[in-house]
C-alpha cells in the first residue's frame, strides 16, 4: 500500500512536469493532453516534446519517441505468458503496458496476483498521469518566457532523472557515455533532432560487439532468475 | 505538423506495446537483440541530456551556459535521492537565477 502511494506521488509530480514542459516546448494544451492519453509512456512523451522544443523536426521527434517506446515491447514479451490475455482484453492491457505496471506484475507468484498488480497500477497511473498532465499544461500556459524561468534546463534535468536508474550496469554506463559523445559531435553537422537518433546507433554497436559476459540484459532477466 | 507527430508517434507507441503482448516469445530469445533493445533507452536518454544541455537554441553548435550549471545541480539532487519534481524544478530555478544575475 505504501508502495502504491509512493508510485502515485511520483507519477503525479512527473505528470505535472510533463504538462508544463509540453506547453513551453511549443505544443498547445490539447496536443500535450492527447500525448498523455494516446502515447501514455513518459520517456517517449518527454523525448517528443524535448526534440520539438529544441528546434528538431516533427519526424525526428516522432522517431525518437518510437525508439524509446521499444522497451515497452520487451515488457510485453515478459508479461504475455504471465497475463495470458487475448482479444479486446489484450488490446486494452497493451495501452497501460508501461514501466510501473510491468514492475508491479512481473514478480507475482500467480496469474491472478499478476493481473491485479498490472491493472491496479496501470489504471491508477493512467488516471493520475492524464489529470496531472492537464493541470501542468494549464499552469505552464500561465508562465512567462520559458528561458527566463530556466525551463529549457528543466528538460535536461528531466532526461537525466529518467536516465539515472538505467545506469545500473557497466555496459549501460559505457553506452550512455558514448551516446552522449556521439550526440555532442553530431550537433554541429546534423539538423536539430538528428543527433539523438544517431546516438541510437551506439546502442546497436555496443549491444552487438560487447562480449557475452558483460550482459546488460541482467536487469530485465532478473525475474527469470528466481 | 505537430499534430501528425503527436498522433503518429502515439499510435506507433501503442502498437509497440501491443506487439510485445502478441508476437511469439522466440523473437526476443536472441541475446544480441535483447541486449540492443535494453541499451536503447540509456543511449537515447544520454543523448537527449547532452543535446538539451549543450546545443545552442535551434541547434547547429555547442554552447556552455546556465544549463550546464543547472545539470550539475540536477546531479547533486539525484545523488541526494530528491523526487523527480524537485530535480526538475530545482535545476530550472538555478538556471533562472543564473540568468537573472
Amino acid at each position: 500500500m505504501r508502495d502504491s502511494l509512493g508510485v502515485a506521488i511520483a507519477t503525479g509530480t512527473y505528470g505535472l512536469s510533463f504538462g508544463a514542459v509540453g506547453v513551453t516546448s511549443g505544443l498547445d494544451v490539447a496536443q500535450t493532453c492527447v500525448l498523455s492519453l494516446l502515447m501514455f509512456t513518459g520517456a517517449s512523451q518527454f523525448a517528443l516534446v524535448g526534440v520539438l522544443g529544441a528546434g528538431g523536426s516533427a519526424v525526428s521527434g516522432a522517431f525518437t519517441a518510437l525508439l524509446l517506446g521499444t522497451r515497452n515491447t520487451l515488457y510485453g514479451l515478459r508479461l504475455a505468458p504471465l497475463l495470458e490475455y487475448r482479444g479486446w482484453r489484450r488490446a486494452v492491457a497493451a495501452h497501460v503496458l508501461i514501466d510501473e505496471s510491468t514492475a508491479m506484475a512481473v514478480h507475482r507468484a500467480d496469474r491472478d496476483l499478476a493481473r491485479t498488480g498490472f491493472w491496479t497500477t496501470g489504471g491508477t497511473i493512467f488516471v493520475l498521469w492524464n489529470l496531472t498532465t492537464f493541470a501542468g499544461a494549464v499552469a505552464g500556459e500561465q508562465l512567462g518566457d520559458p528561458r527566463d524561468l530556466g525551463l529549457d534546463a528543466a528538460v535536461g534535468a528531466a532526461f537525466l532523472a529518467l536516465l539515472w536508474p538505467r545506469l545500473s550496469s557497466p555496459l549501460s554506463r559505457l553506452t550512455a557515455a558514448l551516446a552522449a559523445l556521439v550526440a555532442a559531435g553530431a550537433v554541429s553537422v546534423t539538423p536539430a533532432g538528428v543527433p539523438v537518433l544517431v546516438a541510437a546507433g551506439v546502442a546497436v554497436l555496443v549491444g552487438a560487439l560487447a562480449p557475452r559476459s558483460t550482459d546488460a540484459a541482467a536487469g530485465i532477466d532478473e525475474g527469470d532468475a528466481r | 505538423m505537430i499534430w501528425w507527430a503527436v498522433l503518429g508517434a502515439g499510435l506507433g507507441c501503442y502498437l509497440l506495446k501491443l506487439a510485445g503482448l502478441s508476437v511469439p516469445q522466440r523473437v526476443l530469445a536472441h541475446p544480441v537483440v535483447a541486449r540492443i533493445a535494453d541499451l536503447i533507452p540509456p543511449a537515447l536518454l544520454a543523448a537527449l541530456v547532452t543535446v538539451q544541455v549543450l546545443a545552442a537554441p535551434g541547434g547547429g553548435e555547442l554552447v556552455l551556459d546556465a544549463r550546464i550549471a543547472a545539470l550539475g545541480v540536477a546531479v547533486l539532487l539525484l545523488l541526494a535521492r530528491a523526487p523527480f519534481l524537485v530535480v526538475v524544478f530545482g535545476s530550472a530555478a538555478v538556471a533562472a537565477l543564473l540568468r537573472l544575475l
